[in-house]
């Protein structure tokens, strides 16, 4: 698998690093990791940088995760990114606000490598 | 996961403990790579000097609280995050992440509730010379596990 660039959007900086070890676990190689601490952060970090995932929270402080969502097609650069909500929202309707929004898919916290694995190869085109 | 709608409409102390130890349980042993159980001795409290609160509001209102020693609390976000967490400000998010991933993992356990309510994101205290009061006059339910033999407690508040 050619090596990604990915935003990872989440208000700790811990489960930012322990977002990007469960990808590596997940055998996905990493070119360029790109942090932001809540949407608004995220969508300037799209401004700037060409990634290949979006990973994001959903609750975060200034902009949270869904709306970070609904905004990421007007980042030009950032047009049909992939992306996957990581979040303890773990509810139906929360689920059904993200796909709606323009997440591919959905992780609830706590969550395995397995996890991260199953559901972030299928957006990046791959078997999991 | 727990889907028993009769968990929401009986008293929470005496149907959502042993859920909320589960919580526990599985955010530690999946995020932290810890078993922890809870402890046999009731009276065992933790040195408060770190406290992680997340509140919850909608179907459920309240506060959950995780607290324990300083050294404990940097021993979860070693395990969390490997050496490389040293700074009090990481050991902080790393317990406010373990409050955060409970809170979520409690409520999406209760049928019927995980819908209708919402979490902040956390706040975490850390020093021990402070006193804790709500202003919640409901019910509450608390539980110490054992983190490497060490006293964590996890508290839920509940608004009546």
């Amino acid at each position: 698998m050619d090596k990604i660039r990915v935003l990872i959007v989440d208000d700790s900086s811990v489960m930012r690093k322990i977002v990007e070890r469960s990808l590596r676990q997940a055998g996905i190689e990493i070119e360029k990791v790109v942090e932001a601490s809540n949407g608004a952060e995220g969508l300037a970090a799209l401004r700037d940088n060409v990634v290949d995932l979006i990973l994001c929270d959903i609750n975060m402080p200034v902009m949270d995760g869904l709306e970070f969502v609904r905004q990421v097609s007007t980042v030009e650069n950032a047009k049909g990114v992939p992306i996957v909500m990581i979040t303890t929202e773990g509810s139906e309707a929360h689920v059904v606000q993200a796909l709606q929004a323009g997440a591919r898919g959905y992780i609830r916290k706590p969550f395995t490598s397995d996890q991260v694995k199953e559901h972030v190869l299928p957006v990046l085109g791959k078997k999991p | 996961m727990t889907t028993d709608t009769s968990l929401v409409t009986r008293s929470p102390e005496e149907n959502w403990l042993p859920v909320l130890e589960l919580a526990v349980e599985e955010v530690f042993e999946i995020m932290v790579g810890c078993r922890v159980k809870p402890a046999a001795q009731s009276d065992l409290k933790p040195k408060g000097e770190f406290t992680a609160m997340v509140g919850l509001a909608g179907a459920l209102c309240g506060i959950l609280t995780v607290c324990c020693d300083a050294k404990t609390a940097g021993e979860v976000a070693r395990s969390m995050l490997g050496d490389t967490a040293r700074s009090e400000e990481e050991v902080a998010d790393a317990l406010g992440e373990i409050c955060n991933m409970i809170a979520g993992n409690f409520k999406n356990k209760l049928a019927g509730t995980d819908d209708r309510c919402m979490l902040s994101v956390p706040t975490v205290i850390s020093g021990g010379e402070y006193n804790f009061y709500s202003l919640a006059e409901g019910n509450f339910m608390e539980t110490v596990m054992l983190f490497a033999d060490q006293p964590v407690s996890v508290r839920l508040q509940l608004n009546s």
